[in-house]
């Protein structure tokens, strides 16, 4: 029994030069107005953000919630057991709200630790990541992102998509080895 | 218009000439150079040498474990502290391989942050070097608890008596801030992994390495919108990890100086153990890197430049230490109290562990001074020597603060000198085989140098490097540093 692929076009895959070409060409993608495309680089390119249009990124944001959750953590967990629930006076410290000092050491680590775990995985839920199966990873040429290939790929789910244009606009543009890649479903 | 009268006036005055900044990457490598040289490393066959160190690395590791497996059957007795001198190798040990996992988040972090681009060459391995370091360093004290199956009472649940940790000891801070120091180094160090697992992914011919490469690369893309994110978190891991590198060795002091024994009671105790142990990491990174540039061909990669950098690095901190060690003398005598002073002049003048103090002194010291010459800081045997020097010293270093200070206590009556046993000894080498053997592991599986931050550092990977034309050259010819006004 013959089987047929379903397949859905995922977008144009356009491969440039340099660092310069793909920047240059990003400006006037950015121009266009185009929404759901993306620059693939073998290492962050400087400035690129704004060639692109994005926005900063909001990993700060996340990042204070989880440094203050762990101050807040620390805090609980040396005061509630050194002072509440089990008061020890040893070091000639008292076991009352004076003893905070003593905490300090324990609240800086926590939260640094919290901090840096939202970091990690803050960054890899805006990025997506893990995502091991991709369309892009089907393409023939995309490998050499990863060594010395700078690709621009628009989506076809882009609502100024349209399959002659935007491959003559990448064309123009300096594209190479323009491919249409395509999801299997 | 403004640009170039800008341009023409900077050509016309008789400004200092401004000198070519030395590359980065030497010979004007290529992106794809790049990456078939440090991936090569992990692809081809390891050198006869790496066999030859690997072997023995092993070995020693099955040392350190007969070791520690006779300590548990046994007892700590095996090891040689008694009273008064209840800290001995284990803590010289442990805040030895603590200072030595500094250097590793001292590049990435600090210098990251301070915009030093040349730590790109050498971030992976040192960051690496800290890891393995730090693993030795946790092991120490986990074993000199004695009864190392309640290691446990040092996490923070309530023991078997309902009764919590003292969240008010520095013991415990120390736990809490060198299990934060390797959680987050190991966050850092993946984070920076993920682009060049993926290189390596797209390298490989489907199989097991593409799969499990595959993996732990997350289905990396190197798309720009992840890159936004990718250098936020990297900005702020640094940010975190700066504050935190100082941290970890400033609490690892408080073990002591927080307590009231004479020569342990100092405020000087947190920054300079910090110098101390930038100190001892960097001579490590430098030991371990010199042969690895060699033995796998990594001269364009890692340049005299860096070399040169690191060195001067050790010649600071090393001089930081040299005032610590003086200034302690110094308050000693001056403080007017005569158990601090007596405990320095057995220390550094009469004590029966004098030498301990002599090498200490010289290593650290002394032999550093000689990287206030470039022929010195030039020439690699020098440069070695002086690092393998810095390590010993670091030790001695430990040594002296930890066992010469109790084998003098307040009471003449218990006064007692340490002697090491076999124990101690092999315990020790075996963990250098054990830091050795992970590290060689290592360079085996894992890119030596940050693929993607190198080709970031070369100046074809500027988007603005193709546009003199439309630019002011003036602007960006001092930007790339290649300025040549004649």
């Amino acid at each position: 029994m013959a089987r047929t692929t379903l397949k859905r076009v995922h977008g144009y895959l356009a491969e440039f030069d340099s660092a310069s070409d793909v920047y240059h060409a990003s400006e006037q993608i950015r121009d266009a107005g185009f929404q759901r495309w993306d620059v693939h680089s073998p290492f962050p390119i400087h400035g690129l953000n704004e060639a692109m249009g994005l926005k900063r990124s909001i990993l700060p944001w996340f990042v204070f919630f989880g440094g203050a959750a762990g101050i807040t953590t620390a805090f609980c967990l040396a005061y509630i057991t050194q002072v509440g629930i089990y008061p020890t006076v040893v070091q000639s410290k008292p076991a009352n709200i004076f003893t905070t000092a003593a905490f300090f050491p324990i609240m800086f680590e926590l939260t640094i630790l919290f901090s840096a775990f939202t970091t990690v995985f803050g960054c890899f839920a805006l990025m997506g990541l893990p995502r091991l199966n991709h369309p892009l990873f089907a393409a023939k040429t995309f490998k050499k992102f990863s060594d010395d290939g700078f690709f621009i790929c628009i989506e076809a789910r882009d609502p100024k998509f349209h399959q002659a244009e935007t491959r003559a606009l990448l064309e123009g543009l300096g594209g190479k080895n323009i491919e249409l890649v395509e999801d299997e479903l | 218009m403004a640009q170039q009268t800008a341009t023409a006036s900077h050509s016309s005055s008789n400004q200092p000439r401004i000198l070519d900044r030395e590359p980065l990457v030497l010979n004007n490598r290529s992106y794809s150079w790049i990456t078939n040289r440090i991936c090569g490393i992990v692809e081809n066959r390891q050198p006869k040498l790496w066999w030859i160190l690997f072997i023995p690395s092993v070995i020693l590791t099955g040392i350190m474990a007969f070791c520690f497996v006779y300590l548990i059957s046994t007892g700590v007795g095996v090891w040689g502290q008694k009273q008064p001198v209840a800290w001995a190798w284990d803590i010289t040990n442990f805040v030895f391989w603590i200072g030595i996992g500094h250097a590793g988040t001292l590049i990435s972090a600090i210098l990251f942050l301070t915009r030093q681009k040349w730590r790109t060459a050498v971030n992976r391995a040192s960051e690496a070097m800290t890891l393995f370091a730090v693993m030795c360093a946790g092991l120490f004290p986990a074993f000199h608890v004695g009864r190392v199956w309640m290691v446990w009472f040092l996490a923070p649940v309530p023991n078997a008596n309902a009764i919590w940790q003292n969240f008010k000891s520095p013991l415990l801070w120390d736990v809490f801030a060198v299990s934060t120091y390797f959680t987050v180094s190991v966050m850092f160090w993946f984070i920076g992994l993920v682009p060049d697992l993926a290189t390596l992914r797209d390298r490989c011919k489907p199989g097991l390495r593409r799969t499990l490469y595959g993996i732990f690369a997350l289905g990396w893309r190197g798309g720009n919108r992840q890159w936004n994110h990718y250098e936020m978190a990297y900005l702020l891991l640094a940010a975190l990890s700066t504050p935190l590198v100082l941290s970890v060795h400033s609490v690892v002091s408080f073990d002591f100086a927080t307590s009231v024994v004479p020569g342990w009671h100092t405020t000087i105790f947190p920054p300079y153990f910090v110098a101390g142990a930038i100190f001892g990491g960097f001579a490590m990174v430098l030991t371990l890197m010199i042969p690895a540039r060699r033995i796998y061909g990594l001269y364009d990669l890692i340049t005299e430049k860096h070399i040169d950098n690191m060195a001067k690095i050790i010649l600071l901190t090393g001089t930081i230490v040299g005032y610590g060690y003086s200034m302690e003398f110094f308050m000693a005598y001056y403080s007017g109290n005569q158990y601090e002073l007596q405990t320095f002049q057995l220390r550094g003048l009469y004590g029966p562990s004098v030498w301990y103090y002599y090498c200490m002194f010289g290593f650290n010291v002394f032999v550093p001074q000689l990287f206030w010459f470039k022929w010195c800081r030039k020439n690699l045997f020098v440069v070695l020597f002086v690092c393998m020097c810095v390590n010993a010293g670091m030790w001695y270093e430990r040594y002296v603060i930890i066992v010469t200070t109790l084998e003098r206590h307040f009471m003449p009556g218990s006064w007692r000198v340490f002697d090491a046993t076999w124990v101690d000894n092999w315990t020790f080498i075996g963990t250098f085989g054990f830091f050795m053997m992970n590290f060689l592991l290592f360079l085996r599986f894992l890119p030596v140098i940050a693929v993607a931050e190198v080709k970031a550092v070369l100046p074809e990977a500027n988007p603005h490097h193709d546009d003199h034309h439309e630019k002011g050259v003036h602007e960006l010819e001092i930007e790339y540093g290649k300025v040549k006004v004649s």
